[in-house]
C-alpha cells in the first residue's frame, strides 16, 4: 500500500543498527530495502516488504533528522529532540565518523578543498564507495579539519574530545588532518601499495616526534605542523656521511639496535652507507616545502636500489624492536622519538607481535637513530 | 488577591543562527504574563547566551494565574529593523498552584516556532508565591488537582468520589477571523495557540470551582478536547470525575477497602449482548436491546428519525427533558444509537431553560470518567450504553453563554443514563465523549459502561437509586462479582442467554460482556486477551446541510450494527466470551462514513464459553454450494482451534467447583464430549431458552465448539462471503507479541521495566476510481493491519512483548484521504512466569532493566539506609568546591539536598512561597550549577512516557501535576522539510521533546496516563504547504524503582540522568 504520509516515532528513539549502516553506506531506500530483505529480516518476523519498506523509510528519516546533530556530536548529549540512550549515541557517533579506508587513501595529503569534493564522483567510481558515503567521508574530515585547526592542545585529544571519538578513530583523524595540512603526496603509482594504516602510523611517529608539539604542548597547530627549527637540523645530519669516523658509529649503533630483529637485517648491514646517505639526503632536503610534500614518495624512490629488497610487505618489524631501539638510541632532548612506552625487556620475546609494518617504520626508524646519532655527535664535538 | 509569580531567565544554548554576516544572533527574552512584560538585555552575538536576568516578578490574581500561561519569547535584537522573533515558550503554571505538586519549574524548554520547530533551548526558573484567599465567592480554583489518570491515582486513596464534573468553553476560531487574512501565518498560530493554552486554563479553573462546590479537591479521569468546528468557532470542553482524595502515607497498600459487595440488584433489563441466532440481519434485533426511544419525541420536519426500532423495546423511565429537546434520538444500549440531524427551532431557547432547571433539580449525572476502581467499588457491570446525535454546526454567537453546546451534550447524556436506567443500572462508568466534525456537520457520541456501584464511596443523596443497600449479607466474590446481571431475568427487554455464574455458581451472567471499562484486576480470566478491532467503511454522496446530516444519521445504525457483528464475530472466532475497553469511532468525511471498534478481548472465567460460529447457505441443496461452506466451516473451526491455543484458553473444568449448588445441570456437565474443551451449556436449566432448541438441529457440522451457542452466520451474497473472508484473513500476531487497548492485559502479570511508547501516524489517499463499501473495508482493514505489522516488525527487539493501550484515532481530513493515528506503549515481559498470577495484585518485577532500554540511574541512593551520612558528608564537599569534572554529581547531590529540604518544609509549614530561603544551599549556586550541567553536556533528564497509569518495575511516588500541551506547525517549504512525513514527523518529535522538556522541568521523569488527542493535519502539496494541530495530555509524576526504600527516593526522580553520566 502506498502511503501519503507515514510516520513512526518512539518516545526513545529506535534505531536500527544495520538501517544505519545501510544509510551511511549510501544506500537509497529501495536498495536497503533489497539488501535487508536478502538478510532474511523478513522471516525473522513475519513481515512483509510493505513494513520493511515503511520501516526503511522511518529509520532514513530519523537518520537524516539526527544528522544535523552528528555535525558536533557533544549536542546530540544535550539535544532534546531525540532521547537516545547514551550507548546508542556513542554507536551513532563512532559509526557516522567512521570512513572506508579504500576512499581515505583517495584523500590522504589533498587540500580538503571544494576542488577535491568536486571529484568525488570519480574517486567513488574508483573506490566503490557510494558518492552519498563518499561525501559525508570528505565533509567528516573537513569538519574535524577546520575545528582542530583553531584549538590548542594536542591533537588526536582534541579530535577525541570534540567529537566523542574512541581513541583510535581520533587517532586515524589526527592522521588524516596530519596529511592533508602538510600536503604530504601519496597518490603516486609507487606509494599505491601502501595502506591508510601504513602511513597512520607513519603520522603517528611524525607527530610524537617531528612537531612543534613535541617540545611546546601549548602552541596553536602544535601537532599539525612540522618543526620548522627541527627540520633545520636535520641538515646537520651530513656528517654522518661525511665523516667516516661518525658513519661508522652510527653503523654500529643501528646494526646492534637491529640486529636479529629483521630478517631484512643482512641487506641492511650490506648496504648501510648507501642507505644512510639516501636517507640523510632526504632529511637534509626537508627545509623545504616541496620536499616536504614529497616526503615520502623521495623515501621510497631516492633510497638506493638496495633498498628495495627491503621494500615490500614481507619485511617485518616488531612494535617492540622499534621500541627497543628507541632506547638504544636515546638519549634524545628534543627528540623523544617513538610513542609507545618501552615494554620490559623480557616481554620482548614471548610478546606476539602487536602490528607489522613495512619499510616506511623502516625509513622512521633509521631517520631517527640518524637524528640520534647527530645528537650525539655534537654532544661529541662540544666534548672535543 | 493572589499570588505572586516569579521568572528568571537563565541562558540560552544552540540557538539559530539570525545574522547571516556574523553567523551569530543577539538574544534578548520577553516575558510576558496577563498584560505584563519584562524584557532581558540584549546578549550580543552569541548562540549560547546567558542572561542571568533578575527575578522579573509578576503580582496577579490567581484567577489569571490559573488560566494565563507564561509566556517566554526570544527575540534576535534588531538595531535598523524590526526584532526577529526566535520562538516561544508557554509555560503552563498550573502545577505550581497546588501545593503537593510540583514547587519550582527550572529547566531547560525547547525554543518553538509555529513555522520552524524547535530553535535552541532556553533554560526559565519559574516560581509561584500564595497568599490563601478565604473569600468565598472566589473565582479561581487553586489547589484542586487534575489526573488524566482513568482511576485513582497511585499514591492517593479516594475518600470520597462524588461524581460527574463538565464544563465546556467557547470562541471563535483566531483562524478564521478576518484579521487572519492580513496577519502571518506564526501570528495567527500564535493566537490560536494561545486562545487555547488560556481557554483550557479558564476551562480546568471552572472545573476545580465545580469540584470545590462538591465538597471534592481533585478531579481524576480528566479528559479535555477541542472540537475545531471551522467557521462557527472553537470549543473546549472537558469532562472528570470529582473526588476526595487523601495521599497515602509512604508505602502504604493502596485502598484496602473491605470487599463488601451488595449482591445481584433486580431492576429492569438487558445487557448488551446480541442474541445467539442473528438469522436475519435486521439491524435493529442485536443492538436495540433496551430503551429504545421512549414515549414522547417529536420528530421535527427537519430532523429524520433512523429507522424504528424493531426490538420490543420496553418503555421506561426517562426524563422529560430529554424529550424537550427537538431532536430524535434513537438510542440503543449496547452499541449505541442512531442519531438525527436537526437545526435549533425557535423554542430551543425556552426548551433549554427547562432543560438547565432540570438539569440542576437532579445536580449531576451519575456518570463516571474513571475506568478502573478500588477494589469493592464495582458491583455489577450491565453493558456498553452509547447514544450518537448528528448535529449541524452554526456560528457561535456569543461566547460567554456556550448554550447551545451545552444542550447538545446535557440531552445525549440524559440519553445515556436512560439507557443506564434500562439496564438496572445507576451509574456509567468508563464514561467518554467524543465528536466528529466534518464541514458543517457534527457527530457527538457519548459511550460509557452501565454499572451498579457500591454506594460507600458516594456522597449521600448523590446517587438516588437506593436499590443496592440491601444484601450485604451475600457477597459475590470478587473475581466475578461485576459479571453478574444487574437487571432483572424476567424481564429482560431482549433474547440474551443467561446462566448461572460459571465461577461461584449463585447468580446469573449473560453470555457476552462488552464495556468500556478495564478489566477489573481481581477478575478471573482464562488465557490471555487480545485486541479486537472491527473496521467498516461506508460510502455516502456528498451534499449540504441538512441533506448532509439526514443522510449520516441514516446511516450511523447500519453502521454500528454491522461494528457490532464485526465484533461479535471476532470474538467468538477467538473464543473469548468479554470486551474491555471498547471504543467505537465514527468519523465523517465528505464523501464517506469511517467506523472503527476497538477492545479488549479476554475470555472471563465466570462467564459461559463462546459457541462456534456456523456457517449456513441460504440455499440448502445446491451440491456445490454445500462444499464450499463446509471448507469455509472447517476454516472457521481450525482458526478457533489455532486461536485457543494462541490465547491458552482452557477453561478450568469448573464444575468440580461447588456442585451441590447445581445438582439440576451435573447431569448435563458430565456428557461433555471427552476432549473437547468446553462443556456442554446447561441449557435445560435456564430460563428463555426455548427458541435456541431449534440451533440444536443446524449444528450437525460442527465440530468441538460447544453445539447450542453457535453463532450462525449465513451466505447469502457475496458481501457475505466477503465479511467471511475478512473474519477470517485478520493476520495472527507473530509470536512474542500480545496486544490489547486496556491498561493491563490479562493473562500477562510479570512485566519488567522496559517500556517504548510511541505515535504513529499514516494517511492513505484513495485512488479516484470508483470504489464500492467492500473495496473500501479492505483497503481500510489492510490500512489498520498493516499498521499493526509494522509496529510488531518494529518492536521486534522487545520480545517478549506486549503492545498496550493501543489508541486507534481513525479521521477523513479531505475526500480521498484516510488517517489513521495511533498511540501505545509496548512492554516487555518475563516469558517464563506468563501464567501465574501473583496472589494480590500485579507484581512487576524491578529489576531487570533490558539494555536497549534508557535507564534510571538510582545508583546514587542505593543504599538508602546509609545516605543521610553520606548526604552531610557531601553538603560540605560541593560546597567548598566546584570541582569541574565531578560537577554533575555535585548537581545532582545539590538538587537531591534542596528538594530534600523542600519537601520536610512543605510537610510542616503549608505555605507556598520560593525556596531558596530555606534551602540549605544558596540558589545563586544551584542555579549555576544546573546551567553548567545543561552545558557541560551529557545529562539531559531521562523522561518516560506512557499513556498506561503506571510504569512496570516503578513506583509513583509524586504526582506533579497535569499535562495539556496544544501545539501548531506550519510549513511553506514542504518538500525541503522531507514531504509530509518528513514534516509530521519531526513535528511529533519536537512535540515529544517539549513534554519531556516540561516535565523535567518540573522535576520529574516520566509521564503517565499520556494520550494525543487530537492530530489534525493538513496538506497542500501543491502550494508546498501543510500545518499540524497537535494536542497532547498527561500526568507528570516522579516514580522511582519498586526496590528502592521511600525516604530518599521522593527526591532522587528529580536527578535521574542518564546512565553513563558524562560520557566526555
Amino acid at each position: 500500500m502506498a502511503m501519503e504520509l507515514d510516520v513512526f516515532v518512539g518516545n526513545t528513539t529506535i534505531m536500527d543498527e544495520e538501517v544505519y549502516q545501510l544509510w551511511l553506506d549510501g544506500y537509497t531506500v529501495s536498495d536497503a530495502v533489497k539488501v535487508r530483505m536478502e538478510g532474511g529480516v523478513m522471516e525473522e518476523c513475519e513481515a512483509s516488504a510493505d513494513v520493511l519498506l515503511s520501516d526503511t523509510m522511518d529509520q532514513y528519516r530519523t537518520f537524516q533528522m539526527c544528522e544535523r546533530l552528528l555535525y558536533s556530536p557533544a549536542k546530540l548529549a544535550n539535544q532534546l529532540l531525540f532521547q537516545i540512550p547514551p550507548h546508542r549515541q556513542a554507536i551513532l557517533i563512532e559509526r557516522y565518523y567512521a570512513f572506508d579506508d579504500a576512499f581515505v587513501r583517495e584523500v590522504l595529503g589533498k587540500k580538503l578543498s571544494k576542488g577535491t569534493k568536486k571529484d568525488l564522483d570519480d574517486i567513488s567510481a574508483k573506490t566503490n564507495v557510494t558518492l552519498k558515503s563518499c561525501r559525508r567521508q570528505f565533509d567528516n574530515f573537513k569538519r574535524v579539519f577546520k575545528v582542530v585547526e583553531e584549538l590548542k592542545g594536542p591533537l588526536v585529544e582534541n579530535i577525541r574530545q570534540h567529537f566523542l571519538l574512541s581513541d583510535k578513530l581520533a587517532r586515524d583523524y589526527a592522521a588524516i588532518v596530519f596529511f592533508a595540512n602538510n600536503r604530504f603526496e601519496t597518490g603516486k603509482r609507487k606509494l599505491q601499495y601502501l595502506t591508510f594504516q601504513d602511513f597512520a602510523f607513519c603520522a603517528g611517529q611524525l607527530i610524537n616526534n617531528w612537531t612543534v608539539g613535541a617540545v611546546d604542548n601549548m602552541v596553536e597547530d602544535m601537532d599539525v605542523d612540522l618543526d620548522k627549527e627541527f627540520l633545520q637540523e636535520l641538515k646537520e645530519l651530513k656528517i654522518l656521511i661525511t665523516d667516516k669516523d661518525l658513519l661508522d658509529q652510527h653503523k654500529s649503533l643501528v646494526c646492534t639496535a637491529l640486529r636479529g630483529k629483521t630478517k631484512a637485517f643482512n641487506e641492511m648491514e650490506a648496504n648501510f652507507k648507501n642507505l644512510s646517505r639516501g636517507l640523510v639526503n632526504i632529511a637534509a632536503k626537508l627545509t623545504n616545502t616541496k620536499d616536504v610534500r614529497d616526503f615520502f614518495i623521495d623515501l621510497v624512490e631516492k633510497t638506493p636500489s638496495c633498498v628495495g629488497q627491503i621494500h615490500g610487505r614481507h619485511q617485518k618489524l616488531y612494535l617492540q624492536n622499534v621500541s627497543r631501539l628507541k632506547r638504544i638510541s636515546s638519549p634524545a632532548y628534543f627528540f623523544p622519538c617513538l610513542s609507545p612506552p618501552p615494554p620490559p625487556a623480557d616481554a620482548v620475546i614471548s610478546a606476539p607481535p602487536v602490528r607489522t609494518f613495512s619499510v616506511f617504520d623502516l625509513s622512521a626508524v633509521i631517520i631517527s637513530s640518524l637524528s640520534a646519532s647527530l645528537l650525539e655527535s655534537s654532544v661529541c664535538k662540544s666534548d672535543l | 488577591m493572589p499570588g505572586k509569580l516569579k521568572a528568571k531567565i537563565v541562558a540560552g544554548r544552540h540557538l539559530p543562527v539570525m545574522d547571516r554576516a556574523s553567523d551569530l544572533t543577539d538574544a534578548f527574552v520577553e516575558v510576558k504574563f496577563g498584560n505584563t512584560t519584562f524584557k532581558t538585555d540584549v546578549c550580543p552575538k552569541s548562540l549560547n547566551p546567558q542572561w542571568n536576568s533578575e527575578w522579573f516578578k509578576f503580582e496577579v490574581d490567581d484567577e489569571d494565574l490559573q488560566d494565563e500561561p507564561l509566556q517566554v519569547t526570544v527575540l534576535d535584537h534588531d538595531t535598523y529593523s524590526a526584532n526577529d522573533a526566535i520562538g516561544k515558550v508557554y509555560i503552563d503554571i498550573d502545577p505550581l498552584l497546588c501545593n503537593e505538586a510540583a514547587s519550582v519549574i527550572s529547566g531547560w524548554f525547547p525554543i518553538y516556532d509555529t513555522i520552524h520547530g524547535i530553535r535552541g533551548e532556553i533554560n526559565v526558573l519559574v516560581k509561584v508565591e500564595l497568599f490563601n484567599d478565604l473569600n468565598r465567592f472566589r473565582q479561581s480554583s487553586c489547589g484542586v488537582k487534575f489526573f488524566c489518570t482513568t482511576s485513582i491515582p497511585r499514591c492517593y486513596r479516594a475518600a470520597m468520589v462524588h461524581g460527574f464534573v463538565e464544563e465546556l468553553v467557547v470562541n471563535e476560531d483566531p483562524e478564521y477571523q478576518w484579521i487572519d487574512r492580513i496577519r502571518t501565518p506564526r501570528a495567527s498560530n500564535e493566537a490560536r495557540q494561545r486562545l487555547i493554552s488560556l481557554m483550557s486554563g479558564e476551562l480546568q479553573r471552572k472545573i476545580g470551582l465545580k469540584v470545590l462546590e462538591m465538597g471534592g479537591n481533585a478531579v481524576v479521569g480528566y479528559l479535555q478536547c477541542f472540537d475545531l468546528e471551522g467557521e462557527s468557532g472553537l470549543v473546549v470542553r472537558a469532562i472528570g470525575t470529582a473526588c476526595t482524595l487523601d495521599k497515602l502515607s509512604s508505602g502504604s497498600a493502596p485502598n484496602t477497602a473491605t470487599h463488601t459487595h451488595p449482591n445481584t440488584a433486580p431492576a429492569s433489563n438487558a445487557c448488551n449482548s446480541p442474541s445467539k441466532d442473528g438469522k436475519e440481519p435486521v439491524f435493529g434485533e442485536d443492538l436495540l436491546s433496551s430503551s429504545g426511544p421512549p414515549t414522547p419525541f417529536r420528530a421535527l420536519p427537519t430532523s429524520s428519525s433512523s429507522p424504528p426500532p424493531l426490538s420490543p423495546s420496553k418503555p421506561c423511565s426517562r426524563q422529560s427533558s430529554s424529550s424537550d429537546t427537538d431532536l430524535s434520538l434513537t438510542p440503543k444500549t449496547g452499541m449505541g444509537s442512531g442519531g438525527s440531524a436537526g437545526k435549533e427551532a425557535g423554542p430551543l431557547k425556552t426548551l433549554l431553560r427547562q432543560q438547565t432547571q432540570t438539569a440542576l433539580e437532579q445536580r449531576e449525572f451519575p456518570f463516571f470518567t474513571l475506568t478502573s476502581f478500588p477494589p469493592g467499588f464495582l458491583v455489577h457491570v450491565g453493558g456498553v450504553v452509547s447514544a450518537r446525535s448528528v448535529k449541524l454546526l452554526d456560528r457561535i454567537h456569543n461566547p460567554d453563554e456556550p448554550e447551545t453546546r451545552d444542550a447538545w451534550w446535557e440531552e445525549i447524556r440524559q440519553e445515556i443514563k436512560s439507557h443506564a436506567k434500562a439496564l438496572g443500572c445507576h451509574a456509567v462508568v468508563g464514561y467518554s465523549e467524543s465528536t466528529s466534525i466534518c464541514e458543517e456537520v457534527c457527530i457527538l457520541s457519548a459511550s460509557g459502561t452501565a454499572a451498579i456501584l457500591n454506594p460507600r464511596y458516594m456522597r449521600e443523596g448523590c446517587l438516588d437509586i437506593g436499590i443496592v443497600d440491601h444484601r450485604f449479607e451475600d457477597p459475590s466474590p470478587p473475581s466475578c462479582g461485576f459479571c453478574h446481571i444487574p437487571y432483572d431475568e424476567l424481564n429482560m427487554p431482549f433474547p440474551t442467554q443467561l446462566t448461572y455464574c460459571y465461577h461461584c455458581r449463585r447468580q446469573k451472567v449473560p453470555d457476552v460482556l462488552f464495556t468500556t471499562i478495564d478489566l477489573p484486576p481481581e477478575a478471573a480470566v482464562t488465557g490471555k486477551g487480545c485486541l479486537i478491532q472491527a473496521r467498516l467503511c461506508r460510502l455516502k454522496k456528498k451534499a449540504q446541510g441538512e441533506v448532509n446530516a439526514t443522510a449520516i444519521s441514516n446511516l450511523l445504525p447500519f453502521m454500528e450494527y454491522e461494528l457490532h457483528t464485526q465484533l461479535m464475530n471476532k470474538l467468538k472466532l477467538r473464543s473469548m466470551n468479554a470486551l474491555f475497553g471498547l471504543r467505537i469511532q465514527i468519523s465523517i468525511g465528505e464523501n464517506m462514513l469511517l467506523g472503527l471498534a476497538s477492545a479488549t478481548g479476554v475470555y472471563l472465567t465466570a462467564l459461559p464459553a463462546p459457541g462456534g460460529i456456523q456457517i449456513a447457505g441460504k440455499t440448502p441443496g445446491d451440491l456445490s454450494n454445500e462444499h464450499h461452506i463446509l471448507t469455509i466451516q472447517k476454516r472457521i473451526n481450525d482458526t478457533i482451534a489455532k486461536n485457543k491455543e494462541i490465547y491458552q484458553i482452557n477453561p478450568p473444568k469448573l464444575f468440580a467447583l461447588d456442585p451441590e449448588v447445581f445438582c439440576g445441570t451435573n447431569m448435563e456437565l458430565t456428557e461433555e464430549v471427552v476432549g473437547s474443551p468446553i462443556p456442554e451449556p446447561r441449557q435445560r436449566s435456564r430460563l428463555f431458552r426455548s427458541h435456541s432448541e431449534s440451533s440444536d438441529e443446524v449444528s450437525e457440522l460442527d465440530l468441538s465448539h460447544g453445539k447450542k451457542d453457535a453463532f450462525v452466520l449465513e451466505i447469502d451474497d457475496t458481501d457475505a462471503v466477503e465479511d467471511i473472508h475478512s473474519l477470517l484473513t485478520d493476520a495472527t500476531i507473530p509470536t512474542g507479541f500480545n496486544s490489547c487497548n486496556t491498561e493491563i492485559m490479562p493473562g500477562i502479570y510479570n512485566w519488567t521495566s522496559a517500556v517504548q511508547m510511541f505515535t504513529s501516524v499514516r494517511v492513505f489517499r484513495l485512488s479516484n476510481a470508483n470504489l464500492t463499501n467492500q473495496g473500501l473495508n479492505k483497503i481500510f482493514t489492510d490500512l489498520c493491519e498493516n499498521l499493526l505489522k509494522s509496529f510488531y516488525f518494529k518492536l521486534r527487539s522487545m520480545i517478549p512483548c506486549c503492545l498496550c493501550h493501543l489508541n486507534f484515532t481513525v479521521a477523513v481530513p479531505e475526500e480521498e484521504l484516510i488517517q489513521v493515528a495511533v498511540t501505545a506503549v509496548a512492554m516487555t515481559y518475563d516469558k517464563d512466569q506468563t501464567q501465574e498470577k501473583p496472589a494480590e495484585k500485579p507484581i512487576t518485577k524491578g529489576c531487570i532493566e533490558t539494555e536497549e532500554q534508557l535507564q534510571f540511574p538510582m545508583e546514587l541512593c542505593a543504599d538508602s539506609s546509609s545516605t543521610n551520612t553520606q548526604l552531610s558528608s557531601k553538603i560540605s564537599g560541593v560546597q567548598e568546591t566546584t570541582n569541574v569534572s565531578s560537577r554533575d554529581r555535585c548537581s545532582t547531590w545539590l538538587e537531591l539536598l534542596r528538594l530534600k529540604a523542600h519537601t520536610i518544609r512543605r510537610g510542616s509549614v503549608k505555605t507556598i512561597s520560593s525556596l531558596e530561603r530555606s534551602s540549605p544551599v544558596p540558589d545563586g549556586r544551584s542555579r549555576s550549577l544546573r546551567s553548567t550541567r545543561g552545558f557541560g553536556g551529557s545529562s539531559v533528564t531521562v523522561v518516560k512516557m506512557t499513556p498506561l497509569s503506571f510504569l512496570p518495575g516503578t513506583r509513583i511516588i509524586k504526582y506533579l501535576g497535569i499535562i495539556n500541551m496544544f501545539f501548531i506547525r506550519e510549513t511553506t517549504s514542504l518538500r525541503e522539510e522531507g514531504g509530509v512525513s518528513g514534516f509530521l514527523h519531526s513535528f511529533i518529535a519536537e512535540v515529544f521533546a517539549m513534554v519531556r522538556a516540561h516535565v523535567a522541568a518540573l522535576g520529574g521523569n516520566a509521564v503517565v496516563s499520556y494520550s494525543m488527542k487530537e492530530c489534525v493535519f493538513m496538506e497542500n502539496p501543491n502550494k508546498n504547504q501543510a500545518q499540524c494541530l497537535i494536542n497532547v495530555s498527561g500526568d507528570a509524576v516522579i516514580c522511582v524503582r519498586e526496590t528502592d526504600q521511600e525516604p530518599v527516593p521522593s527526591n532522587i526522580g528529580q536527578t535521574c540522568t542518564s546512565e553513563t553520566d558524562g560520557a566526555t
